[in-house]
């Protein structure tokens, strides 16, 4: 009985911010629950937004040509695959180093954490702070909140649902910003070439940054957020997907 | 296949919606999911020509000159962000230096010189050759750009050298301030749009043919 309380008491909260929404209202299964387009068979396309009645997956958009899909395809397989590789490449992001400074005084390697470090210290407290966010903080945030909205999409959890749709919505905000250390050594490297005084390189963490970067952001691009959505109750919940309540 | 239309799916969490008329400017949010499924782009349709030329004046000019310049006891050097670059892939970084040219310099290229390509057409309804190609690569490229995140490096950068020389920042570095100002408007700018631009008009409104 729990599962059902919980259903309606979702079913009363999305009818509450419903009756606020002047602009598109929604197809009502009657039940006060959302219907998909998945239930109803209708099929939209990712990417000119037009809506097929009667479309097969796979099959190309008459208006745009896009190959039409429900969700996209091997979704949370192929999540998993650039997650794990995420996370392999971490490793070496944080452990080896990203930039080697060579002056009159010697030569300095620091990694990401010592950069930091070093902002601390010397006093810039502020910008300390942005770099700590933007290359610690943020790619640690999403591998973990990817993790987290992988398998319980794969669960076909119903637990906090709107919230996990919003934390969707933040990583892919959010995940470019980690390029930032990337652009500063390569800034670096290009600007401080001073023979024999002063000179920076890319060190090979870098490298592997970057990959951590694009890997996390390609993996929060194949999650489907839908999948979310996909609860065992919300299918079962509609027994006639007939299409005639949409015309 | 038929077209159903006036229905909207969101993205976010394949709820079907009917269709409403919107207000300039004004956003349609999923209430389920909070998804944005509609936007009126209002005015905005009219300045995207203007703001994109703009866009790319100032990015010639980001690229062209030096960002910043530093001095270290009598000597200087600087660099633009292809120097950058090309100093990245001299030390064996050029995966890295691929990224950062793709990142900060083609793909906002691409994406500029595509808008102003649809731009110009499309405002009186026409769809120039390889309409759909270029709107499915516009809606790829958009997570891909980053001058604005670039920006804010160059500015750590700075801080990061002042304690060590002197850096005059460059005319570039006000170039990238005000790209990113622009972007910002640019990228906003749902590519979706341009379908609707190019099929609310009548006469370019052919039917989709039934295929199934």
């Amino acid at each position: 009985m729990k599962g059902g309380n919980s259903l309606n008491a979702l079913g009363t909260r999305v009818a509450g911010i419903a009756s606020r929404a002047t602009t598109h209202t929604a197809v009502d299964a009657g039940s006060g629950t959302m219907i998909t387009a998945a239930e109803l068979g209708l099929r939209e396309c990712h990417h000119c937004g037009t809506v097929w009645q009667g479309a097969h997956d796979g099959e190309a958009c008459a208006r745009c040509g896009t190959h039409l899909r429900t969700r996209k395809p091997d979704s949370i397989r192929r999540t998993w695959a650039l997650l794990i590789a995420a996370v392999i490449m971490y490793l070496p992001a944080n452990l080896l180093p990203v930039m080697i400074t060579s002056s009159l005084f010697g030569t300095q390697q620091d990694t990401i954490l010592s950069g930091i470090i070093y902002f601390w210290v010397s006093g810039s407290y502020g910008l300390a702070a942005i770099i700590f966010t933007a290359s610690f903080l943020v790619p640690l945030f999403k591998l973990a909140a990817l993790f987290m909205l992988t398998v319980l999409a794969q669960r076909r959890s119903q637990w906090r649902q709107l919230e996990r749709a919003k934390l969707y919505h933040v990583l892919e905000i959010i995940g470019r910003w980690s390029m930032l250390d990337v652009f500063v050594v390569s800034l670096l490297a290009g600007l401080v070439r001073i023979q024999g005084f002063a000179e920076v390189t890319a060190g090979v963490g870098i490298g592997a940054f970057a990959a951590v970067v694009v890997l996390t952001m390609l993996a929060s691009i194949s999650f489907d957020p839908r999948l979310t959505w996909d609860t065992p109750k919300t299918t079962t919940q509609v027994e006639n997907p007939s299409n005639e309540r949409v015309q | 296949m038929i077209e159903l239309p006036g229905v909207t799916v969101c993205e976010g969490c394949d709820a079907v919606y009917r269709h409403a008329a919107l207000r300039p400017r004004e956003v349609a949010s999923c209430p389920r999911c909070g998804t944005e499924l509609a936007v009126n782009a209002g005015a905005q349709r009219q300045r995207m020509l203007p703001l994109t030329v703009a866009s790319l004046i100032l990015f010639a000019i980001a690229n062209l000159f030096p960002i910043v310049e530093i001095e270290l006891q009598g000597r200087r050097a600087q660099t633009t962000l292809f120097g950058a670059v090309l100093a990245l892939s001299g030390e064996g970084m050029s995966p890295v230096a691929l990224l950062v040219l793709a990142t900060t310099l083609l793909f906002p290229l691409a994406q500029l010189l595509i808008l102003f390509y649809l731009s110009v057409p499309v405002i009186r309804g026409a769809r120039p050759p390889g309409f759909a190609l270029l709107v499915r690569m516009l809606q790829s490229l958009r997570p891909w750009g980053m001058v604005e995140v670039f920006l804010l490096g160059v500015l750590v950068a700075i801080v990061k050298l002042s304690g060590m020389a002197t850096v005059v920042a460059g005319p570039a570095l006000w170039a990238f301030i005000g790209l990113t100002v622009l972007l910002t408007s640019v990228v906003s700018f749902n590519p979706r749009a341009f379908w609707e631009m190019a099929f609310s008009k009548p006469g370019f409104d052919k039917p989709p043919e039934p295929t199934s």
